[in-house]
């Protein structure tokens, strides 16, 4: 599937410039892509570095797997499928509390060691198991309660109220998790009963 | 910003760290070693997904540079009349989950043109909050484990944002006009 998107993305980007002329943005923007891409994974090294390093320690200290249990009432109607002591949990509640406080940097780190775990679980090397989706769906709907990056920019852009926007933001975010997990959940229905 | 959100902000990462070590330490863990050891790891897996990043930002930047959305936008317009949305925030829909960068950079230049307490300055401002870079964190969360096959998550991922979009319009019109 993601080999048709991406050659989709591409080639009718392509045609289409060609029909507007643009062909000369698109060089450019091919160019300003490839650079891009090492800006944004150098900045990426020192936060993921970072919380790797201390997660490591959470992880020997067997500190997630305590989270994983104390939480474990509120996680297991969300993620059923992962075993009660299982340091996934305790991943996956710290990848969650990150975006929540809208720590942007941490929240991917933190994402990635939570599915570092979830892999482990997995039956199949190469394809998305079911928590996998339900972790990627309220990660791509963006819950947070503190939009810090927002706040920040209407503060420089002279706002008189940088914050005004704090309980709109909760509500359309706490919107869009809700229809991202409903979405999940019925579709792990529908292919589990395909299966 | 409020008192209390720039404390949870300023406090909550030493604290996490504070609570770990501790933690670490109190389980009789060697912290130093464990925590360099983990940081390998990390950079290890930076370099893992670097090929994901680089080939979703070129097929990001060129769809973005083609005109793609001026085409769309135009073409959406009758239903944006309809549904009675401010047609300035319509390319936010298409730009939020492709790019954070280029749709925190269009919110930047509709907050710069109303100004951010203006009502498309407060309504960009909320959709923009409220969602996440759906194609960045599908293409580095698979990446890094290896996951090829996405199953429904790219359409989930893409349906919550379009509530989330529209959330953040019935909400901004409700609180703000």
């Amino acid at each position: 599937m993601i080999n048709i998107l991406w050659f989709i993305f591409i080639i009718s980007g392509l045609i289409i410039a060609a029909g507007n002329g643009s062909m000369e943005q698109i060089s450019q923007a091919i160019f300003k892509a490839i650079s891009d891409s090492v800006n944004l994974s150098i900045s990426l090294l020192g936060p993921m570095a970072f919380w790797m390093g201390i997660m490591s320690i959470a992880e020997k200290s067997k500190l997630t797997e305590l989270i994983g249990r104390l939480l474990r009432p509120i996680l297991k109607y969300i993620f059923p499928d992962i075993p009660t002591e299982d340091p996934a949990s305790g991943a996956i509640v710290m990848n969650l509390t990150a975006n929540i406080l809208g720590l942007g940097n941490s929240a991917t780190p933190l994402g990635i060691k939570a599915m570092k775990e979830l892999q482990r679980l997995n039956n199949y090397s190469n394809r998305a198991s079911f928590a996998m989706c339900t972790l990627l769906a309220i990660n791509t709907a963006g819950l947070t309660l503190i939009p810090s990056t927002l706040i920040s920019l209407r503060a420089a852009s002279g706002s008189k109220e940088p914050s005004i926007i704090l309980i709109t933001t909760i509500f359309a975010t706490l919107v869009s998790t809700i229809t991202a997990l409903l979405f999940d959940k019925f579709f792990r229905i529908v292919s589990e009963n395909k299966s | 910003m409020p008192a209390f959100i720039s404390i949870i902000s300023s406090w909550s990462i030493p604290l996490i760290i504070f609570f770990i070590l501790s933690y670490g330490v109190f389980k009789k863990v060697n912290i130093y070693e464990v925590f360099t050891e983990g940081a390998r790891e990390g950079i290890k897996t930076t370099l893992n997904i670097f090929p994901f990043i680089l080939a979703m930002l070129i097929a990001i930047n060129i769809i973005q540079a083609s005109g793609a959305m001026d085409i769309i936008v135009k073409g959406l317009r009758p239903l944006i009349g309809f549904l009675n949305i401010p047609v300035d925030v319509i390319p936010l829909l298409f730009l939020r989950p492709l790019s954070g960068s280029a749709s925190l950079s269009y919110t930047a230049y509709l907050l710069n043109e109303y100004g951010p307490d203006s009502f498309i300055g407060k309504l960009a401002s909320t959709i923009q909050g409220s969602t996440e870079t759906t194609f960045y964190v599908l293409a580095v969360y698979f990446g890094a484990v290896g996951i090829k096959k996405y199953r429904y998550s790219l359409l989930v991922g893409l349906l919550s944002d379009i509530a989330g979009f529209f959330a953040a319009i019935f909400i901004c019109k409700l609180l703000f006009l």
